[in-house]
């Protein structure tokens, strides 16, 4: 176990390394933020004392491994909008995304895993074919769409609920958290509905779909003719097989929750990651970009990582594979 | 005394798309207390399904729609769900054909063990243990104590078998059905799990329904054998003497077939023609098409009689010694 940690950790910094190259070069190829953030105003010494103080005026190669090094140690560059180390940005932001994705796969597994339950079990009842059709919308309606729909119906029309920002907010671990006020979790409620619906169809299909091949397993059938309750059959014997798959693709779609959220906090304004990138790509502020770009990798990577221990805790088969290599 | 188990007349029928196919049509035997039943036939000759039927295990879009299944002195057929469930796997219990599919690749051999023996009986979890890991003594499981924490992938193919045993014998049942359980084994591992279930049978007074396809193995190990072709039992007497005088031209035929019984350099004998379609049998004698006494006669579905003492046959022109021609 511990030579497979450790030949994963490697494989990770190699993938990181890559991404590094990968994203500098992308990011430098975008354009060039000294147009932006330069007054037109400013004169010949200006221009060329602000090239100099942001590090634009050596060659890409060295401007590169300048930020490896300050990266090594922690430092991601500084923002040239806000001049503040990008990284600090990043993480001040990142409690209200994460807290967004949460709900939002929190939500998916809720709903998604009854739902999914039932119409695997009885695919040929009326019900599981109304919740099979509503998650085939789940997955093809655009979530702009259902973003201004839910803010339509539940803000405007009935009132039920708020449509911007985050509400009063507590801390907890010395982050301010929004669940942890009434005002604040139904702040909480409409972007995370939005932003779980394709998640929510996913996993309905991914259950169902594993519910109809395990219950023709021999185990389950045997499982009965030890005269098993149905709960502990369905709850125990098919429940554990079919997490896996589940489990897989959450951890994977959790963080493509966190990537992607960029809509669905646009619309609810909710101040996220996700808002401070549309941002800082606007005004093309280079270091925030990298250094946001650089923690979706590396948690890409963890997620992986942790989907892949997971994998092992849920399929005991996974183990003995590990030890034979 | 009673017998054991008693079945009259069942049918078990699947409505499929295709039309109703009838799997088991008018089957009916008896099992003594601590004597072992052969039910041998061909694939898909519905003998899987009268076991699956005894113990109401039949799976949509099947079902049974007549005939009476009466385990010691109570009909079984119409019992609720819940009444099903505290039959298996306490009074009657199943082992299954292919040991690498029966047990649940996901859960440790004790759980599948001790959760057996709490369907039926309200121990503490040790008493269950110590109950499971005497039952994995009985079957020949060396060193139980440590097995009981592997999982399924980590034992061979007889071991599994075993475990399943072990599993079936937990709560001593009056009955078990074993569905092929050696099929898929090698011969080696075939002849001990044979031997061990036969003197378990012994020593406990457990009946046992063995079903195969297999003549070799029934011959030393049941008492008594039903031949089915296409869902009929078409011969039924004690094994030696239906294996020495077959009176169904069908039983002939397969005795005939196998390997051993031929002279070495001649061709094997072979029934010609295939078992018939469910969905379509010939009417009168399903064997008909493939019968070298054939006739007009057997256009007629022929009626069970007892042309010997003990010995039950389903046909018009059985091989009585007097009658050879």
């Amino acid at each position: 176990m511990i030579v497979y940690l450790i030949r994963r950790l490697m494989q990770s910094t190699l993938v990181v390394l890559a991404m590094t190259v990968i994203l500098f070069v992308g990011v430098y190829a975008i354009g060039d933020p000294v147009e932006i953030l330069i007054s037109p105003d400013a004169d010949q010494m200006e221009r060329e004392r602000a090239i100099a103080a942001l590090g634009l005026d050596r060659p890409l190669w060295l401007q590169y491994l300048t930020f490896l090094q300050n990266a090594l140690r922690g430092d991601l560059g500084r923002s040239f909008v806000f001049n503040e180390p990008a990284l600090t940005l990043i993480m001040q932001k990142m409690p209200a995304t994460l807290e967004l994705a949460f709900a939002a796969t929190f939500f998916a597994i809720l709903i998604g895993l009854p739902l999914g339950l039932w119409a695997g079990l009885r695919p040929e009842a009326r019900s599981s074919r109304v919740i099979m059709a509503t998650s085939i919308l789940g997955f093809s309606l655009p979530s702009f769409w259902v973003g201004l729909m839910l803010i339509m119906v539940f803000a405007v029309q009935l009132g039920w609920l708020p449509s911007t920002g985050r509400g009063p907010t507590a801390e907890l671990f010395g982050v301010q958290w929004s669940f942890l006020t009434i005002d604040g979790l139904r702040h909480l409620i409409l972007p995370a509905i939005n932003l779980s619906l394709f998640k929510v169809s996913l996993v309905i299909r991914l259950t169902r779909a594993g519910v109809r091949e395990t219950v023709l397993m021999d185990y389950v059938k045997f499982a009965r003719a030890k005269g098993l309750s149905e709960s502990r059959v369905i709850f125990v014997h098919v429940l554990k097989n079919i997490m896996i798959p589940v489990i897989t693709v959450t951890a994977l779609e959790f963080g493509s929750t966190i990537a992607f959220s960029v809509v669905t906090e646009s619309i609810f304004a909710w101040p996220g990651m996700g808002k401070l990138i549309i941002d800082s790509i606007y005004v093309l502020d280079r270091p925030v970009i990298v250094a946001y770009l650089m923690i979706i990798v590396l948690m890409f990577i963890m997620l992986n990582f942790t989907v892949d221990v997971l994998y092992s805790v849920l399929d005991p088969r996974v183990r003995l594979q590990d030890q034979k290599a | 005394m009673a017998p054991t188990l008693e079945v009259r007349g069942l049918r078990t029928h699947f409505f499929t798309k295709a039309g109703v196919l009838k799997a088991v049509d008018d089957v009916s035997f008896s099992i003594e207390k601590g004597k072992v039943l052969g039910l041998v036939g061909e694939s898909g000759s519905g003998k899987s399904v009268t076991g699956f039927s005894v113990l109401g295990l039949v799976d949509p879009p099947g079902r049974v729609v007549d005939g009476e299944i009466i385990f010691q002195g109570r009909n079984l057929t119409g019992l609720s769900e819940e009444e099903w469930r505290k039959i298996r796997g306490r009074d009657i219990a199943m082992v299954f054909q292919d040991p690498m599919m029966t047990l649940n690749p996901v859960l440790r051999i004790d759980t599948q063990m001790i959760e057996t023996v709490l369907a039926h009986e309200k121990v503490s979890e040790q008493a269950a243990r110590a109950r499971a890991r005497e039952a994995l003594t009985q079957v020949g499981i060396p060193s139980p104590d440590e097995r009981l924490k592997a999982y399924p992938h980590q034992f061979s193919g007889g071991m599994r078998q075993r475990v399943a045993i072990a599993i079936a014998l937990l709560h001593r049942p009056a009955l078990i059905i074993a569905d092929e359980p050696t099929t898929a084994l090698d011969v080696t591992i075939q002849g001990q799990i044979l031997y061990e279930v036969q003197k378990l049978c012994r020593d406990t007074g457990t009946s046992l329904i063995w079903i195969t396809h297999d003549l070799s193995v029934v011959a030393g190990l049941a008492d008594e054998i039903c031949v089915m072709y296409a869902g009929r039992i078409v011969e039924r007497g004690p094994v030696d003497a239906v294996l020495d005088e077959p009176l169904h031209p069908y039983t002939r035929g397969l005795i005939g077939s196998v390997p051993s019984r031929n002279v070495r350099g001649h061709k094997l004998m072979q029934i010609p023609g295939m078992t018939p379609s469910l969905l379509n049998l010939p009417p009168g004698c399903a064997f008909r098409t493939r019968c070298p006494r054939a006739d007009d006669d057997c256009l007629v579905e022929p009626a069970i009689t007892e042309p010997k003492p003990g010995r039950e046959v389903r046909c018009y022109h059985p091989h009585l010694l007097d009658t050879v021609a």
